[in-house]
This record gives C-alpha cells, structure tokens and sequence, in this order.
C-alpha cells in the first residue's frame, strides 16, 4: 500500500508540477497568478492539515472522498507544489542565449518549449526532484492517519494487536529506510542516463541526450 | 452544512492555545537542532574514523525515515527501555532530533564552500585550532546558510503537526480534538490551514529577502 501510494502520488507530483511549473512561466497574468497562490497556498499551509481537510471538511460539503483518495490527493498537490517551483526555476535559469538561439532559428514558442528548454532542464531538474520523490514517499506514512492501511497502519495494527511495539517499528524504520535508498539509487541512474555532458567525452552534446531520450 | 460563525468565534481561544504550543514546539526543537547539527557537522569534518561512519549513517537514516514513524518509535518504544517523558518534551525531541540531520547537512555545505586559503591563512597566521573554527570558520559559514536555515524553520513549522498524531495537543492536536467533541470538522480544520498559512507565508517572503541580501549556498 505504502508503494501504491508512493506511485500514485510520484505520478500526480510530476502532472501538478509540471502544469504549475509551466503556467508559473506564462506570460499571461491570469495563467501566472493561479499557479502562484496555488503554490504558495499548498506550500504555506502544511500537508499533514491539507489531508486532514480533505478527508474531514469535504465530506461535510457534501463530497464524499474516499480515504485514499485524500492521501493521494493532499500528496500530490503538495508535493506537486514543491515540485513546480523546480521545475518554474530550473526552466527560467536556463541561459538567455538559448532562447535567443531558437527565435533567430525560427523555432515556434512550443518548439521552443518542448524541443530546447525542456530537453535541457530534465538533468538539472532531476537531483532536486529525486530529494522531493524520498520526501514524498516519507510523507506517505501520513496517509495512515486518514485510514489508508499503509505501512505505518500495519506497525500501529502490530502494536495493538500483539504488543509486539519494538519489533513492529524497528522493521517499518528500516522498511522506509530501504524504500528512500532506492529511490535515491534510482535518481541517480536516471541523473546518469539524462546526463548532458559528463560522459559525452567524444560523443557530441546531442547525441547524449538523443540516445538518453531514445531509451 | 455551512460556515458557522459563531461556532468560529468560541473555539478561536483553543485553537490559539494550540497554536502558542505548536510555536513553543517549533522554537525548541529548532534550538536542539541547530545545536546538534552543528555538533555532528563539525565531527563529521573532523573524519575521526568510526565516528563518521557511525555519523554518516545517522543523518542518512534520520533523512531516510518518515518524521512520523520516528515519533511513534521515541512515543511508543522508549518506554520499554525505562525512557519515560511525556508527549510534549518527546515532540520536541523528535522534531529536533529529525532536523538535526538535514541541520548537519547544510552546516556542512557552508564549511565546505569555504575556500581552502582561509584554512591555510589561519595556519600560517598559526591561529588555533579552536579559534580557526570560532573565529574564522564558523562566522565566515554561517552568512551563506540562513536563508536556507530559515527555511528549515518554516518547515519545522509546518511539520510540528504531524505530532499531534502522538498526543501532543498543539495546533493540528486541538482542532482534531474539537472536531471528535463537535463533529464539526470544517472550521476547526480550516482555521488551521489558515494560521500556519498566515506564519508560514509572509515568513517565506521574509527568507526570500535574505536569499537576496546573503545570495543563496546553492
């Protein structure tokens, strides 16, 4: 469950970030401002009270919201919120001059967007999204406040159950442990594989990142 | 159901309450976190063998698990091996406990951006060990790192709540408890969004300002 959760909330963290992220840099004040009271509301207000109010005031409006639904959701909007800002600040520091380059090859603004910014922001984007990916899925230990047997509920059942507390928590500490290791290992790979130029001694720029994006 | 008015204005001074301990929490662990931070990041550079393994591990493992988990593991275990404090000073623990970790990490990158020269400057100046780190290490690393320490403290914040799942009735705490006594989950809930909102906000504007002034140590 901890897992599902963890996907589930990884996928919803990339779409809000990079919807959020995206419009953040909108030249349009009604696209930008959203984004920003968006972001700045999910992050100043702290997830574990944003699935608390998902899971008890909705209902109360007449929206029934299932409990995993709430974690899932609370997850991936304030994660997402953090993540936007990754992605809003990488994209906006790329060097002027590569914009300037696409506009004087007469590249369209989505070609510009999808082909050049993007392509370049991915490795630089991928170490800060990896510490919000280990924090995502520390944060869905949450989950188990609002009901979702995750498994931070399965070590309190223990407890309950058979007063086994020590064992119980002692095994989830080192569960999560593991689980962040991996998705740090993770991270690195995929660091290494979108990687520009480390390793392109001999290989041009291009086709490293051709070949990363083939994969 | 709708927004009751009158029922916000009468748990107002509850949910103040909360929130003084939640800023009581907040402050004291920020304090126990700085301390052992920089405790840990100096013996960490100090690489005295055993000891920055063992350190290492330590701020891996505290980053590597959930904040929770940890306070149910200080709240529920602890006893069994005599360590009996109540919910309030173990919240508090914990949270500076787990911050003392990533507190560990960013002292870290402010000693390590330190060019080397200084090191060797006060060598030749044949300062001390003790006054190189006081006075030529610690004041030069610690501009650089504020703004990032002041964001800690904004999540420190924002984190506090979450132990109100091991009792401690601070903000989160209260509200839940008014909402289980009322069965009116909305205001109580929705009131403290808002409160962190209102700190949590304007202190980051704050933060931004001094990214500026100090420059960032990223």
């Amino acid at each position: 469950m901890t897992i599902q959760v963890t996907v589930l909330g990884i996928a919803l963290t990339v779409i809000v970030a990079f919807v959020a992220g995206l419009s953040g840099l909108s030249k349009y004040w009604f696209i930008r401002w959203p984004s920003y009271v968006f972001v700045e509301f999910f992050r100043g207000s702290g997830l574990i009270v944003q699935m608390f109010w998902l899971f008890f005031a909705l209902p109360i409006f007449g929206i029934e919201v299932p409990p995993l639904l709430a974690g899932v959701l609370a997850l991936g909007l304030n994660m997402g919120a953090y993540a936007a800002e990754i992605v809003r600040g990488t994209i906006a520091s790329r060097p002027k001059g590569q914009t300037e380059a696409s506009i004087a090859l007469g590249l369209s603004p989505t070609q510009r967007f999808w082909r050049i910014l993007i392509p370049q922001s991915i490795p630089a984007m991928l170490p800060p999204f990896g510490n919000v990916m280990v924090d995502l899925l520390k944060n869905t230990s949450l989950v188990s406040l609002v009901t979702v047997t995750d498994l931070t509920w399965g070590a309190q059942t223990i407890r309950t159950n058979t007063g086994q507390t020590v064992e119980a928590f002692l095994a989830i500490l080192v569960l999560y442990y593991l689980l962040s290791l991996l998705l740090g290992w993770l991270t690195n790979y995929l660091e290494r594989a979108f990687a520009l130029d480390r390793k392109a001694h001999g290989v041009s720029r291009k086709r490293t990142l051709l070949g990363a994006m083939a994969k | 159901m709708t927004w009751d008015w009158d029922f916000t204005v009468e748990i107002l001074p509850d949910l103040l309450r909360g929130f003084r301990l939640t800023l009581l929490i907040t402050f004291s662990a920020f304090g126990i976190s700085l301390l052992l931070g920089l405790v840990v990041a100096i013996f960490r550079f100090l690489k005295i063998p055993v000891v920055v393994q063992f350190l290492n591990f330590y701020v891996s493992f505290i980053r590597g698990t959930p904040l929770l988990v940890q306070a149910y593991f200080a709240f529920f275990v602890l006893p069994y091996y005599g360590v009996v404090i109540d919910a309030v000073p173990t919240a508090i623990l914990v949270l500076g406990v787990n911050y003392s970790a990533y507190m560990a990490e960013v002292f870290r990158s402010g000693i390590e951006q330190l060019p080397k020269g200084q090191w060797e400057a006060a060598r030749a100046l044949s300062i001390g060990t003790r006054r190189t780190w006081t006075r030529i290490v610690i004041p030069q690393a610690v501009f650089p790192i504020i703004p990032v320490i002041g964001n800690y403290l904004i999540q420190m914040f924002k984190d506090s709540a979450i132990l109100s799942a091991i009792t401690v009735l601070e903000l989160l705490g209260t509200s839940l408890q008014i909402g289980s006594r009322t069965f009116r989950y909305l205001e109580p809930i929705t009131l403290t969004g808002l409160l962190f909102l209102a700190v949590s906000f304007p202190s980051s504007l704050l933060v931004r300002r001094l990214e500026k002034k100090y420059g960032s140590a990223h």
